[in-house]
């Protein structure tokens, strides 16, 4: 069974930016595009590290903003040369509010 | 016999009952409705506002109809309560008993709590009365204002303007119906909208309605006033379920209804705008229609369930051509499909997933909005017609957008060629009499032949002119969403006034939906250099370190970097910088470069705490990282050195203070040296002024980083205020012309120093490059620290779940 968890509200991200979210096993990125759709996925770039969250958002896509690598946050999968993946993570919005599932938390502390 | 009772005779109600009686109803029908008349078209207010229609041509069931239909009707009666256990609904004409109670009260228009709401002159718009109040004050000349772009709002607005009103428009969001429309087609609304004289105004917070016995203006947060005679609020719309909550059945953001139409009491039904069914709500009518035929069946005892539908908008506009279906958003798996014709001011956009076609925005043109409306219902696969499938179900063979559709689009009046004044009917006829050559064209009508910016444009305008005969010198498009390169966009945004992202990615028909990482700060650097006054600086196309004002380092902490003058400081900024250090704990201290002291390491959250203190010691920054002005490295000059000339210490504080803030394609480097042993390195910097005797020799165009180059004299001048002058105009000329990325010496070697050379050298053109500089400083030299410090929450994680996972 998942849970949802309410996060934050979604004016709260903004539009073609993302906010982090702490747990235990380090930050996630909630992104939020231009037209409101949400995604969440591990704040930190495969490559180096870099703190995904603060990319440029562009369509659905992030660019990192240590190297520019750029990443499909629906799949988490690099885009173009550059091999890699983040973790994704399912995330929705309801009456303005944002959701991450609750499992994925225990899946990261787990891991 | 049963006894119906219906609370509401709205859209959803009416078309309840004709499907009841048709069934053979055979029961008795009291209706109760607030509003003092029965059912009508609610859609067509808007037709009655602007004038194209009456109130009688939208009345839908008449006295005559009621009667036939042995409906008793109590208009203008609220029902005020619902007593479920003795199956009553008491209302001021008393109580009237019920087997079956539907509940249809649609909703209720949201006000927002401003100071000001209740005064006489702000309406709604949702009813009659609100029509008749807007249609009173509509006289020409009159002024309203108009709160919320969405349908209803524009829909307002529209009709107001068409009887004489001068209307404006106040929207929180960055685009007009961005729950319908994506910023392309918003912004395309907008300019149509803006054609026929209503005022825009986007990311318009209202403060306050003002005025004391009547409205007499609207306050926005940023501080605008707009005068008015009369305000609608039209920022959205709240499911009417108070009779419901009070009576205690299942709400959730509306009347909680099943499949059936029935609330949480056997004997209560709802339907319409009031209701949430499977945690949707609803607000157009199509929705509501099938509610109508599925409760008219539960009601006769028949099993039905309703089943949400896609739903499509258009905007009652005359004239205002848009489309909109299904869902459009960017996400996981889906894939667009853009088509645009600046020239018509057309628009299309395609949402694939899979197979399937699933959303479609369309402006302009929208003729083919049915068909594709059809193929997102159905649910059909579309792969085979993919490629051809924007083109419409008319379409046959293989059209593709064109590349010089912007160029085709320029009128022959407009300026190709900014340098010498060179329009575009000038370069067509040349190229009819026969200069077939860019060489030609340069000879004869100089176009391109100064600073050369404009050479793609005018290459463009050639081919148009020449056809498949016409060969152009390669130069890159600015990135794979553009056919343009960056002269071209820098060009094109001038002569066609395009003053916001949307506005350049539609008239110059990007192919993207919103852009790379890669265009959307160089058009954010060109929008707001060219634009000063119009554009707002949007954030979120900026690099992280101008978004954070901080340079972002390996491990994701900041670096923190405050101006330090000329590279002179005070033993109170050193002090505030060590209390610094030791407040936040900063891990490593560093003299620069630069002549300034580094902070390293500092935690994002912690930002704006640091930058407060900065600022309350007295200090700015936020442009450390900036491609703007960095550094003006000074030596310590004629006050103290035994051979300097002048004080150069004095004037490269001059010149930090003067052009700190000043946003440029890269970053900007000066050095100032007291005399010609070059202490501060001013002959390898982006402008140095090496001090002499007989004044100040400015040079430019040097390098020390990845190229190392020395700078070129540019002018000698024998007075501070000149080199203040000529330094503000070259910046200007570089912020003007050059491609986004390039730093000065690339530029020059692109434009030719005797280029500039001669700009600066005529004392108008200098005189007018300063005056543009400084109108650009008075809007951006602000210290983005004092601004973005004020909100620390927005620096910190937006959610802390540590303490839950450890659960
Ligand atoms: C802090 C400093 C080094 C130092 O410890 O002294 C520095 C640090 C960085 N420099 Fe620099 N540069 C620093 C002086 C210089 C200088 C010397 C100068 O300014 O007198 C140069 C050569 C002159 C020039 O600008 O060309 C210099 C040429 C570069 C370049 C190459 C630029 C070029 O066009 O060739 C880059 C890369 C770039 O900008 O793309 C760069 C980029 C960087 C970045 C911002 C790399 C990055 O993007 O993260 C470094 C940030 C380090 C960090 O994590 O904070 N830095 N850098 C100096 C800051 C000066 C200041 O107070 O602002
Ligand atoms: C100007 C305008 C233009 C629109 N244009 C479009 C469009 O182009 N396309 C589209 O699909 N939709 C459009 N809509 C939306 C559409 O009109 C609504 O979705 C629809 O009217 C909702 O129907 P309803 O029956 O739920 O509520 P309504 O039509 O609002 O009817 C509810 C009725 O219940 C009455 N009532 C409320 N409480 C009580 C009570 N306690 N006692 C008695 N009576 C009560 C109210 O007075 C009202 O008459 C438009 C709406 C407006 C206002
Ligand atoms: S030279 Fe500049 S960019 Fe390179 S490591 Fe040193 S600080 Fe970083
Ligand atoms: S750390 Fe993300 S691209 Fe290098």
């Amino acid at each position: 069974m998942s849970m949802m968890i309410d996060i934050a509200a979604l004016d709260d991200i903004p539009r073609q930016g993302a906010r982090v979210v702490k747990t235990d096993a380090g930050c996630v990125a909630v992104f939020r595009t231009a037209d409101d759709q949400v995604f969440a996925i591990d704040d930190r770039c495969p490559h180096k590290g870099g703190p995904l969250s603060e990319g440029i958002v562009h369509g659905t896509s992030v660019t990192c903003p240590l190297h520019a690598w750029v990443f499909d946050l629906s799949t988490g999968i690099a885009q173009g040369a550059d091999e890699g993946a983040v973790q994704t993570y399912p995330a929705r919005t309801e009456g303005g509010r944002v959701f991450l599932d609750a499992s994925f938390l225990r899946r990261r502390s787990a891991a | 016999m049963m006894r119906l009772v219906v609370i509401g005779a709205g859209m959803a109600s009416g078309r309840m009952l004709e499907q009841l009686f048709n069934a053979g109803f055979a029961g008795e029908v009291a209706l109760f409705n607030g509003e003092p008349r029965g059912n009508y078209n609610r859609l067509m207010l808007s037709p009655v506002l602007s004038g194209e229609k009456t109130y009688a041509e939208i009345v839908t069931h008449d006295d005559a109809w009621y009667a036939a239909h042995g409906v008793r009707c109590r208009f203008g009666e609220h029902v005020t309560k619902i007593d479920r256990e003795r199956k009553v609904v008491v209302s001021k004409g008393g109580e009237t008993p019920y087997d079956a109670l539907v509940i249809a009260t649609g909703s209720a228009p949201f006000i927002i709590p401003v100071a000001g709401k209740e005064l006489p002159g702000v309406c709604t718009y949702r009813d009659l009365e609100d029509t008749n109040a807007m249609i009173a004050a509509s006289r020409p000349g009159a002024k309203a204002v108009v709160i919320g772009g969405g349908l209803l709002g524009l829909e307002a607005a529209a009709g107001m303007a068409a009887r004489g009103a001068e209307v404006t428009v106040i929207h929180l969001m960055g685009h007009l119906m961005e729950r319908q429309l994506d910023p392309s087609a918003g912004y395309l609304l907008q300019k149509d909208l803006e054609r026929r004289g209503i005022r825009i105004h986007c990311k318009g917070a209202t403060k306050a309605i003002l005025g004391t016995t009547h409205v007499e203006a609207v306050l926005l947060e940023d501080g605008t006033v707009y005068p008015a005679d009369l305000v609608c609020m039209a920022v959205g719309i709240r499911p009417e379920v108070r009779l419901a909550t009070d009576a205690h059945l299942e709400i959730g953001r509306g009347v909680v209804v099943d499949d059936r139409m029935r609330t949480s009491d056997p004997a209560i039904h709802a339907l319409g705008e009031c209701v949430e069914h499977d945690k949707q709500l609803f607000g157009l009518v199509a929705p509501l229609y099938d509610q109508a035929k599925v409760l008219a069946a539960t009601l006769m005892g028949v099993e039905a369930a309703f089943r949400p539908v896609q739903t499509a908008t258009k905007l009652k506009v005359t004239g205002v051509d848009l489309f909109s279906a299904g869902d459009f958003a960017d996400a996981p798996g889906r894939e667009d499909i853009v088509f645009r014709d600046p020239g018509r001011g057309v628009y299309k956009r395609l949402v694939l997933e899979g197979e399937k076609l699933i959303g479609a925005v369309m402006y302009g043109d929208t003729a083919d909005g049915a068909w594709f409306f059809d193929k997102i219902k159905s649910g059909e696969e579309v792969s085979a017609i993919r490629d051809t499938l924007i083109f419409g179900p008319a379409f046959q063979g293989g059209a593709q957008a064109d590349p010089l559709a912007a160029v085709a689009a320029l009128p022959p009046e407009a300026e190709i060629c900014g340098c010498n004044g060179v329009c575009k009917s000038k370069i067509v006829t040349a190229v009819q009499g026969g200069a077939v050559t860019l060489d030609a064209v340069r000879l004869q009508t100089k176009a391109s032949a100064s600073c050369g910016t404009c050479t793609g444009l005018v290459e463009k305008v050639m081919a148009l002119t020449l056809g498949d005969s016409f060969t152009a010198n390669a130069n890159p498009p600015m990135c794979k969403c553009t056919d343009h390169t960056h002269e071209d966009v820098r060009r094109l945004i001038k002569a066609q006034g395009l003053k916001s992202i949307p506005a350049v990615m539609q008239d110059l028909g990007w192919t993207t939906v919103g852009g790379c990482a890669s265009c959307r700060p160089a058009l954010n650097y060109y929008l707001l250099s060219d634009w000063p006054l119009d554009y707002v600086d949007d954030r979120q196309s900026r690099f992280v370190n101008e978004r954070n004002h901080a340079n972002i380092q390996k491990d994701g902490t900041y670096s923190v970097v405050p101006r330090m003058w000329g590279g002179v400081t005070t033993s109170a900024e050193l002090r505030a910088i060590a209390d610094a250090a030791d407040r936040y704990a900063v891990p490593m201290i560093k003299v620069t470069g630069g002549q300034r002291i580094d902070l390293l390491g500092v935690k994002k959250a912690d930002l704006p705490a640091i930058w407060a203190d900065f600022n309350a010691a007295g200090m700015v920054s936020g442009h450390a990282y900036a491609k703007g002005l960095r550094t003006v490295k000074t030596c310590v000059g004629s006050e103290f050195c035994r051979f300097g000339t002048q004080d150069s210490t004095g004037l490269g504080i001059r010149l930090e203070k003067l052009l700190w803030g000043s946003w440029t394609p890269a970053k900007v480097k000066l050095g100032v040296s007291g005399c010609p042993r070059n202490c501060a390195e001013a002959t390898c910097k982006d402008i140095g002024v090496v001090c002499v005797d007989s004044g100040y020799q400015i040079s430019v165009a040097g390098a020390a980083g990845m190229d190392v180059k020395e700078t070129e004299l540019l002018c000698s001048v024998p007075t501070e205020d000149e080199v203040a002058e000529v330094i503000a105009a070259f910046v200007q000329l570089y912020r003007e012309n050059a491609r986004y990325l390039h730093r000065i010496y690339k530029w020059v070697a692109k434009v030719g120093l005797d280029w500039c050379k001669d700009q600066i050298a005529d004392p108008a053109t200098r005189r007018a490059l300063r005056d543009r500089f400084m109108q650009s400083q008075a809007v951006y030299q602000t210290d983005p620290w004092a601004e973005l410090g004020m909100r620390p929450a927005d620096w910190a994680p937006v959610a802390d779940l540590t303490m839950r996972a450890a659960e």
